[in-house]
């Protein structure tokens, strides 16, 4: 099947604006880590990179989806309702009573394979469910998108550890690289760089790639995921700016906890829908 | 088939385990760097579904999780102290949180509940795992008091759904059921021995002390709960009514959580009339070298401790 790379670019740029939109309506959603991680999930869902089903949320023959890095999702809500997962009038009702989209999402929104929220636990989660579709003899291929501030997480490297020694080359881990924790700069928090050298040295295969650039991030996943038997587990390390296309997020390194205005937004996304 | 009248209840429970891989292919059992005799046999019969993670409990739990969402039954196996405290987290979000939604069967298995390792001091005794596994929604918690018991939970525990954990003794001690029938695990108790006025509700390997006051003080009755959670309340309260007094044993702190908590719970919605004595460990930790008997008695968790306090609640 031929991407339409045109097609996926501008599909990011509708998820982009959907996500401040759900922001206005909701403004505990955590907008700026969920904006650095639009190409990423788009170029999954979009990009004929991960087999899914909206029908059918736990189709035995999709590929698995764990967000590690759950806050930052919001941008995925959007998504997986254009996918079919759910209606997409729940996306008006984000955060609001009875509504099963949270600031934080869970396994009650349809196409969420884990919970999240608690950060660190995603690799390992994966490295069972990728053991587990070996021994099923499956050929599905599990992603994980994690944030780069989550490597402070000591049960991360538990996981990267195990994914090589079991040689889980059904595993594809990509790093929403935005280089923010909620504090400060990771760099001046905790040194997690370079992840392609730490990776490697713990025989992962590691890609890097700027995650916002729609064409090198589809070329990089589908070569990843068609790397075949390498015995190796792969890494992509996404880089990225944490509150993307905002310059008021862009410009704070606070900006993780940050809400925007109704202007802000306006005046980001030119009014568009 | 005969076997030995002493065993460890985790050769018991794993040497179940391992006769029912050979049928049952969803199994999976992953260890923490810890081994056991029996454990040889699955490793050398199913080194496909044998998996040691390494001493890291934070992804014994969560590589268990993995491969319970794509559908294996996973047994976690560690030092009881370290699976329940160390991976806590990894259990309350990936196992309870997790199973109110999707149930994962994954069962924890920890070894050396209480103070089996005597002489190990205050990282090894385990003494805040009942209370704190407890407290978590969707988790079951067992702890039984021999191997009859132990190996009941095998069937059990592999085809009731959602998250378990079992609390093993870790060492060798007699079987207190003379008749595996009489372990109704839905209930989660079983009287050990009827009495008048007193009755001790014990767990784990506190059941065999409470065993021995009973023997030595007729009418002093003895309740095993070993499912401390689900447990048949109403049917709790029935077996207690009668009695004027409930010692709770535990190898546990007590007044925090652990067995004498749900006992409590019973006697206030039960509305019973007998008064409660917790026998256990006090707020500290036990840093006092010495046999196991030692350190019971400088707790007052011994026989001759339990058998002064029936004593004294006749005398008054």
């Amino acid at each position: 099947m031929t991407v339409n790379l045109e097609a996926l670019a501008s599909k990011a740029r509708w998820v982009w604006a959907e996500t401040l939109r759900m922001h206005r309506l909701a403004p505990e959603t955590r907008v700026a880590s969920s904006l650095s991680a639009v190409e990423i999930f788009t170029t999954l869902y979009y990009g004929d990179l991960l087999a899914h089903n909206g029908g059918d949320p736990r189709w035995e023959g999709r590929d698995r989806l764990i967000v590690s890095k759950g806050h930052g999702s919001i941008s995925l809500f959007p998504i997986l309702a254009d996918r079919g997962f759910f209606d997409k009038a729940e996306l008006d009702r984000v955060c609001q009573e009875g509504s099963f989209l949270g600031g934080i999402p869970d396994t009650i929104i349809p196409g969420y394979e884990t919970i999240n929220g608690s950060l660190g636990h995603g690799i390992g989660v994966a490295c069972g469910m990728a053991l587990g579709l070996k021994r099923k003899r499956s050929s599905n291929h599990i992603f994980v998108v994690a944030g780069d501030g989550e490597f402070c997480e000591g049960s991360m490297w538990e996981g990267v550890m195990f994914a090589a020694h079991h040689r889980l080359d059904n595993l594809t881990v990509i790093i929403d690289n935005n280089k923010l924790c909620m504090l400060d700069r990771c760099e001046n928090i905790m040194t997690v760089e370079p992840f392609d050298r730490r990776f490697e040295a713990f025989g992962w295969e590691a890609r890097r790639v700027d995650g916002h650039d729609v064409p090198a991030l589809h070329q990089a996943l589908t070569a990843l995921k068609q790397r075949g038997a390498t015995g190796r587990p792969a890494v992509l390390i996404a880089d990225t700016v944490k509150g993307k296309g905002v310059p008021e997020l862009e410009q704070d390194t606070l900006c993780h906890i940050s809400t925007l205005t109704a202007a802000e937004i306006d005046r980001a996304t030119g009014g568009e829908r | 088939m005969s076997r030995p009248t002493t065993m460890t209840m985790r050769d018991s429970f794993i040497g179940t385990l391992c006769d029912r891989m050979a049928t049952d292919e969803a199994i999976f059992f992953l260890v923490a760097d810890l081994g056991a005799p029996a454990l040889d046999r699955i490793r050398n019969e199913y080194p496909q579904r044998f998996i040691n993670v390494g001493i890291a409990e934070q992804n014994l739990i969560n590589v268990a999780t993995g491969l319970a969402l794509e559908g294996f039954s996973v047994y976690t196996y560690a030092i009881a102290p370290f699976i329940t405290m160390r991976a806590y987290e990894q259990a309350r979000v990936n196992l309870a949180v997790s199973s109110q939604i999707r149930p994962v069967n994954v069962t924890m298995l920890g070894l050396g509940g209480g103070v089996s390792y005597v002489v190990s001091g205050p990282t090894h005794h385990c003494l805040e795992d009942l209370a704190i596994m407890r407290l978590l929604p969707n988790m079951s918690v067992y702890c039984p008091s021999d191997w009859v018991v132990a190996a009941q939970l095998v069937d059990y525990t592999r085809t009731t759904r959602g998250p378990k954990y079992i609390r093993f003794d870790g060492k060798a001690l007699p079987a207190l059921y003379a008749d595996p029938a009489a372990v109704d695990l839905q209930k989660g108790f079983a009287r050990l021995a009827p009495g008048s006025d007193i009755c001790l509700v014990s767990t784990g390997f506190m059941s065999h002390r409470a065993f021995k006051v009973a023997q030595e003080r007729p009418g002093v009755g003895v309740i095993d709960i070993f499912s401390l959670k689900p447990c048949d309340e109403s049917a709790l309260a029935a077996a207690l009514a009668s009695y004027s007094h409930v010692i709770t044993m535990e190898e546990g702190f007590i007044n925090n959580g652990g067995l004498d908590s749900l006992v409590t719970k019973v006697v206030r919605e039960h509305e019973l009339r007998c008064r409660q004595h917790p026998v256990g460990f006090n707020d500290r930790y036990v840093f006092e070298l010495g046999s196991r008997d030692h350190l019971h008695a400088i707790n007052d968790m011994d026989e001759a401790a339990v058998i002064a306090l029936t004593d004294r609640l006749r005398a008054a």
